[in-house]
């Protein structure tokens, strides 16, 4: 396949960025996404210039790192996939596509397609955790039995794998997907109750703080949520936070 | 001489009275006291945030974004534990033989032991951080079987257990940096460790967003920083993955045991093109339920080969399972060695089925049927049709492996659920790593090693989810003993000061290093020698290893770390975010990490778990261990360039379990 690609350029910051177009040729259907990335890489680099710098890791659906905006879509046209998870046997010979990172006040830009999504860790920070301190004697792990459907919903929610595309996707640039899925996962276990209501507080609180906008119910990041985090776990965390803000002006 | 430290005494008392006489330090004096811990995959992350709650300052690194993203996160099929929920005969004592022997009798007994008593401590923590593994309809918890074993202690989260494992340890450590006693660095990589007075006192360290080195002192420092699978280009490892801080650490003193011992995964989905950038797994959970087979008739497997039969066509006569043919008694589900072994040697003798003749199927039919007929059983239909069977079979398959399928769909571009998938061995697992002693203390006094990282547990093979047990027992309950009983004689030291000509000299031998790559001014991508470093690697240094393939390895490496030094290109510059000079300098120590593997793989004249020398096998093929002879560690000591690697060895001595030829026949 022979492609255009044109791909988005900033070199940091404060810089501003502009769209950059490549030709790419002998691009094979069987590529991924990211090995695409790679071959223009490899192209740039041997020409003499500066290649496009993107985050990946894991290469399978898993690490959240790769963020690609592609063709107006976080994470590109297919859906339940990741950027890494993308093949080219989903696009045309003879494409152009358009590549450019997420866009959110909340997530800056480092370079080129790389953005720093740290307000995520310290919105878990927060309070996206149960406290248990570390010791050989925590009671037994079958102690306290939890009904399988219970367990298999917070283990859904807890699939997120934190990629930011729900902010990306999201023309408010809302995190509510992201942080749902978070406290609902810990709401739906009795390991998560004695911290339930305080947790809620404190994780939107610092949401808030970070920039996120607000939500209103559009549901377009759960349309491009790679892990098919639903928005059932909006509608949970927004009981939770109403009932700890009646019970904390008591 | 190297001592392991083994505490004396009957084996299973050996760690609780250690734990009872060691030297522990009054949280007062634990505010004085700094720890690095360089890595926040299950291994760094459980012992930074345990390290911070008992009261130590931690400062943690990760080259990633965000500690979450540890290549621990990709873990699929599960975490073993010793619980013996499922009343079948398990035990400390039976998972600590059934690792011993996996690993081919290449590990310390007293450290694995220690590690099957912490099993059980593991699934408790994990459950109370609120970790939703998979439960059974009663609420209890379910668990599933793996290879080289014949029990089911296997605990999971579908096929995502290490992300939920990693989340769990993530969440523990958020809370720390919350608190304010971990101090975070993300994007930062370790660039070398520092020594004073012959004790490692601290990092340097790259500010991987700004370029800028930094120096971080500290008391003692942990390496947590996973294995170096991607020496071999091609790996199921992350991108990022690499031996850069174990060999940097190696390079300062800290020996690095029984390099050459790799795990081979047999099921992963086959190299693509030329183009394919690493390798995807389809978790050993799959030997549960699929069956392995290549066609029995050579013209079969050409005519697939050249796409003129399909699978379905095969009739089940003319076609050889051939684990179950080989190895009646564990079948598919042997130890991963044996397994790839096995597909290597039929797709060498022809009867490989993708179009590069290196693939062999794992088929699902056979499942489909059996839970078919349970499920319509369950359902109370009378007569159902096979169609009907098959089709209640997928589901049930689906509810079980549905993520799998999905991935290998995606990859492949081929249905499962009617075709058999193909899957090849592809590189995975490091057993090798840094030497480190009972307290997993490396050979440099303060620099301790766990997860991945470190040697000590797995032998010369690692069975099926025991990297992910490990990790969390070094972290979470192992490394917070043992490291006190060294800080303990830190506590009148003071803040160890990264104003020393030590510090001074190390950055600038960094600075230097960097400042070479980017003036280079080669003509090549780090790519392309990485590629061809793999290449030869895997030819030479993988499922199989003989004496003259070694040797020519070792002058192709060398040759090509002259090469790379000469001509490489690293674009742009070192003072903004570079990942291609990043990726640079980690290919510049797999360079030398390869040599040494391969110097370690022609030393050791004898076949064991995955280290498989042609010239030492069994008249039908199976590995031939030496034990009168190679029953020891091979520790290396660095002196100066890789080829002058002065050899160690650490012998094994076997108390409690007697030396058998590993049989799963
Ligand atoms: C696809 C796949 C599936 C697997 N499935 C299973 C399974 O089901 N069960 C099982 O038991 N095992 C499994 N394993 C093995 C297991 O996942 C790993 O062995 C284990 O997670 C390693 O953990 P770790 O903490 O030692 O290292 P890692 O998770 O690799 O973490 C390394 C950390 O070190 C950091 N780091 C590295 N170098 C530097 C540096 N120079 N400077 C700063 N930071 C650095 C990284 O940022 C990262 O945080 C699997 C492995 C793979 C590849
Ligand atoms: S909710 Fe979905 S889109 Fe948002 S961070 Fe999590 S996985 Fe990514
Ligand atoms: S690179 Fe890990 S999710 Fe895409």
């Amino acid at each position: 396949m022979n492609l255009t690609l044109k791909v988005w350029r900033q070199d940091g910051p404060e810089a501003t960025g502009h769209m950059d177009t490549h030709a790419l040729e002998g691009v094979s259907p069987d590529m991924s996404f990211l090995e695409m990335m790679d071959m223009l890489n490899d192209q740039i680099i041997r020409a003499g210039g500066e290649p496009v710098a993107f985050d990946h890791d894991c290469r399978e659906g898993i690490c959240g790192m790769c963020s690609m905006f592609i063709n107006g879509e976080a994470h590109g046209p297919g859906r339940g996939v990741t950027t890494c998870q993308l093949h080219m046997r989903s696009f045309n010979d003879g494409d152009t596509i358009a590549i450019e990172p997420w866009r959110a006040q909340a997530f800056p830009v480092i370079k080129d397609l790389t953005v720093d999504r740290s307000a995520f860790d310290r919105v878990i920070q927060a309070g996206g955790y149960i406290s248990v301190n570390t010791s050989g004697n925590t009671i037994d792990a079958n102690a306290i039995p939890v009904p399988k459907e219970q367990a298999d919903d917070a283990f859904s929610a807890a699939t997120c794998i934190g990629c930011g595309a729900c902010v990306a996707s999201c023309k408010n640039a809302s995190a509510m997907l992201f942080v749902s899925a978070k406290v609902s996962q810990f709401a739906l276990l009795p390991q998560g109750q004695p911290e339930r209501e305080s947790r809620v507080q404190r994780m939107v609180e610092q949401m808030d703080k970070e920039g996120f906008g607000n939500c209103t119910n559009t549901g377009a990041c759960a349309v491009e949520c790679p892990k098919g985090i639903d928005l059932s776990n909006i509608a949970r965390m927004n009981r939770d936070f109403m009932s700890a803000a009646v019970k904390s002006k008591k | 001489m190297l001592d392991s430290k083994i505490p004396e005494g009957p084996l299973a008392d050996k760690w609780t009275k250690y734990k009872d006489d060691i030297q522990l330090v009054n949280p007062a004096n634990k505010r004085s006291i700094d720890v690095i811990v360089v890595g926040t995959g299950l291994a760094g992350s459980s012992a930074a945030a345990s390290l911070a709650e008992m009261g130590y300052n931690v400062k943690a690194l990760c080259f990633q974004d965000s500690p979450r993203r540890a290549h621990s996160i990709a873990a699929q099929g599960g975490i073993n534990a010793a619980k013996n929920y499922q009343n079948d005969g398990d035990s400390v004592h039976r998972l600590f033989y059934d690792t011993v022997k996996g690993g081919d009798y290449r590990s310390r007994e007293a450290n694995v032991h220690r590690l099957a008593e912490v099993s059980t401590n593991i699934i408790d923590q994990c459950v109370a951080q609120g970790v939703p593994f998979a439960r059974e309809y009663g609420g209890l918890l379910d668990n599933r079987s793996f290879g080289g074993v014949l029990v089911s202690r296997t605990f999971y989260a579908k096929g995502q257990t290490g992300q939920q494992l990693l989340l769990g340890a993530y969440s523990a450590l958020s809370r720390q940096i919350s608190k304010g006693k971990v101090d975070m660095l993300t994007r930062h990589e370790m660039m070398d460790v520092v020594m004073v007075d012959g004790k490692c006192r601290g990092i340097i360290a790259r500010n991987l967003v700004t370029g800028e080195l930094e120096r971080h002192a500290a008391h003692a420092v942990v390496l947590a920083t996973g294995g170096y699978g991607n020496v071999f280009f091609l790996s199921t490892n992350a991108m990022g993955s690499n031996v850069s801080a174990a060999w940097k650490a190696h390079k300062k003193g800290a020996h690095m045991a029984n390099p050459c011992f790799t795990q081979i995964h047999p099921t992963c989905i086959p190299v693509s093109g030329e183009h394919q950038s690493k390798l995807t797994l389809m978790s050993e959970s799959l030997r549960n339920d699929g069956r392995i087979w290549v066609p029995a008739k050579k013209e079969d497997a050409e005519a697939i080969r050249k796409g003129t039969k399909t699978a379905l066509e095969i009739a089940e006569a003319d076609r050889d399972y051939y684990l179950e043919r080989r190895y009646p008694a564990f079948g598919n589900l042997v130890p991963r060695d044996v397994a790839s072994r096995a597909a290597k040697e039929r797709c060498d003798a022809g009867f490989g089925v993708n179009k590069t003749g290196e693939a062999v199927f794992l088929d699902f039919a056979s499942a489909f049927k059996r839970y078919g007929k349970t499920e319509a059983s369950i359902r109370g239909l009378s007569q159902p049709s096979t169609e009907e069977i098959v089709t209640l079979g997928k589901e049930v398959v689906k509810a079980k492996y549905g993520n799998l399928f999905d991935m290998y769909k995606q990859i492949a571009a081929d249905n499962p659920y009617e075709t058999p998938m193909k899957i090849y061995p592809a590189v995975h697992y490091t057993m090798g790593g840094l030497w480190v002693d009972y307290n997993l203390m490396t050979s440099v006094s303060g620099l301790y090693a766990t997860g991945e990282s470190n040697f000590s547990d797995h032998g010369a093979n690692r069975l099926g989810a025991s990297a992910l047990m490990q990790g969390l027992a070094d972290g979470y309950f192992v490394l917070p003993y043992t490291i006190g009983d060294y800080l303990a004689n830190d506590i009148r030291t003071g803040a160890i000061s990264s104003n020393s000509a030590e510090f001074e000299a190390a950055e600038k031998a960094v600075q230097e290093r960097i400042d070479h790559l980017i003036n280079n001014n080669g003509s090549k991508p780090v790519d392309d020698f990485h590629r061809r470093l793999g290449r030869i690697m895997w030819n030479e240094c993988g499922m199989s290893r003989n004496e003259a393939g070694l040797k020519k390895a070792i002058a192709d490496i060398r040759a090509l770390r002259e090469e790379f030094w000469k001509d490489v290109r690293v674009p742009g510059n070192a003072t903004s975010y570079n990942p291609e000079l990043d990726k640079a300098g980690r290919v510049a120590d797999f360079l030398e990490q390869g040599e040494l593997m391969c110097m370690d793989a022609l030393a050791r004249e004898e076949s064991c778990g995955g280290h498989f020398r042609e010239e030492h096998q069994t008249p039908e093929g199976e590995a031939l261990r030496d034990d009168e002879n190679f029953a020891f560690v091979s520790a290396w000591e660095f002196a100066g360039d890789p080829s002058e690697s002065k050899l160690i060895k650490e012998d094994l001595v076997f108390e409690n379990i007697e030396l058998k030829q590993r049989s799963y026949k």
